[in-house]
């Protein structure tokens, strides 16, 4: 009988890995699950209300029903991710007793701690958490986070706070390369990060687990710009299912991520999609989910 | 073989590109038909198999595979690229389409979900210096093996690792680790 050993750190990134160059799509019933599979997203985020309507709706927004889940478990073959509030630990043991595959510790939910996350190593399912700046990313990572994603805006359909996060994470980690070993310690203070972490990323030029994209993505082209700017992965929330065509525009962005440098590729998937969601300034907005997590 | 594609449409592509590079080998990103011209072999990595099988079809890149591989050029798949190689998928969708160059029938997602995927030593038949690291993410396992394929290592009583003439794959993800000794087989072959 061969040994099996499972939760380990390279198991949980292994996951994230696979699902590099692909779509994560949020789904709010077993319909959307199967629009999504047949797209060609590499995975689902399982919830109850996409971020647009849990902006428009307002109130405390926590994890999904667990019969929810299930059932879209029931209904795809790939991977099944759900949310988890910051903080809430019992929400993500219920989570990993329904077997999800990731967790994602999310700011879009109403956050159930304001000074602790949750622990995550020893958890076996392996989570995802959003960051806004290098610091954060590390601080995740050092709580066990397994694969990091950006976390621009989510509900507003507006590219422009992942961009400026993606932009932050990985302008950070190129100058980061650049510090002496003296400077490294200066740089783990300045990011409130670990050394060993912070030492890491200098000498590897890299986070030490995948970093995906999220919040805002509502074109193929958004897709293309952060696939560009060094995403490995692209969630889409609101945007495929807030969109005129829910099943063209999932297809329009799966190509679109794949083939991102391709501009011919991109202009030919994003011919008569019909309108994307509406989206809303950053200005305007009452709560700024970013701003959610420590 | 020295120019090696990677199939490069979803997954960890990228990790198998290095392990080449480290070898010595030229890695060639495949992404498009044009992609395939000169290549002495092709890489069809992890990732999600539903997607790749639906990016191969929408890049038109599913004929020309299937066409160099009936012409006998090598591959090595892992895990989703096992699948894509494999003669019949059970529990797939019904619309996935595999290339068939190995007489396998691989059932997907078989060890169950993300909290099974599991790390292990496995022994490999005919491949020095002890057990290779083997990690297995939410990986298919091969149910039947038609005649002509030679099984190179098993866990739990089932076939992990095979190979038919030129073709190599593993439920498994040598990528993952950096043990290089399987795509070593795999470019001396």
């Amino acid at each position: 009988m061969t040994d099996r050993n499972t939760g380990s750190s390279r198991v949980k990134r292994g996951l994230a890995e696979m699902l590099k160059g692909g779509v994560i799509m949020d789904v709010v019933d077993v319909e959307q699950a199967k629009i999504a599979e047949d797209a060609g997203a590499v995975a689902v985020m399982a919830l109850e209300r996409v971020p647009a309507d849990i902006r428009r709706d307002g109130g405390v927004a926590r994890m999904s029903d667990p019969a929810m889940i299930e059932a879209i478990q029931a209904a795809v073959t790939i991977p099944v991710m759900a949310k988890a509030r910051i903080g809430h630990f019992a929400e993500a043991q219920v989570l990993e007793s329904l077997q999800v595959d990731y967790i994602d510790e999310s700011e879009v939910l109403t956050p159930a701690d304001e000074a602790h996350h949750i622990d995550k190593w020893p958890f076996t399912v392996p989570f995802v958490c959003g960051a806004t700046n290098l610091g954060e990313a590390l601080r995740r990572i050092s709580e066990g986070a397994a694969m990091i994603r950006s976390k621009g805006e989510a509900g507003t359909g507006n590219i422009v706070e992942a961009v400026r996060h993606l932009r932050s994470i990985l302008g950070d980690i190129r100058r980061l390369t650049q510090a002496d070993a003296a400077e490294r310690y200066a740089w783990a203070k300045q990011l409130q990060a670990p050394i060993d972490l912070v030492a890491e990323v200098a000498d590897t030029g890299a986070l030490p687990v995948p970093l995906f994209c999220a919040g805002g993505i509502a074109t193929p082209a958004d897709a293309s710009l952060v696939m560009q700017l060094g995403a490995e992965a692209v969630f889409v929330g609101s945007g495929i299912f807030k969109s005129s065509d829910p099943d063209a525009m999932a297809r329009a962005v799966v190509e679109a991520t794949a083939h991102f440098r391709d501009a011919s590729i991109v202009a030919k998937v994003s011919r008569g999609l019909g309108e994307a969601m509406r989206g809303a300034e950053i200005q305007g907005l009452d709560t700024r989910m970013a701003e959610r997590g420590w | 073989m020295h120019k090696v594609g990677v199939l490069a449409l979803q997954g960890a592509w990228q990790r198998h590109a290095e392990a080449l590079g480290a070898l010595g080998a030229h890695a060639v990103e495949v992404r498009t038909p044009e992609d395939l011209s000169g290549l002495e072999g092709l890489i069809l990595p992890g990732g999600e198999s539903t997607t790749m099988s639906r990016l191969l079809e929408l890049s038109g890149l599913f004929e020309p595979v299937a066409e160099r591989l009936a012409e006998g050029m090598p591959a090595f798949g892992t895990c989703a690229g096992m699948i894509l190689l494999a003669g019949e998928i059970r529990d797939g969708r019904p619309d996935q389409r595999s290339f068939g160059v190995l007489d396998v029938s691989v059932r997907r997602n078989a060890f169950g979900r993300q909290v099974d995927s599991f790390e292990a030593d496995v022994a490999v038949d005919g491949l020095g210096g002890g057990g290779f690291p083997a990690v297995f993410i939410r990986a298919p396992v091969i149910d039947r093996v038609g005649d002509g394929v030679e099984v190179l290592a098993s866990v739990g009583g089932h076939p992990v690792l095979c190979r038919q003439g030129r073709v190599l794959a593993a439920a498994f993800h040598p990528e993952l680790s950096d043990d290089l000794r399987l795509h070593q087989l795999f470019l001396e072959d």
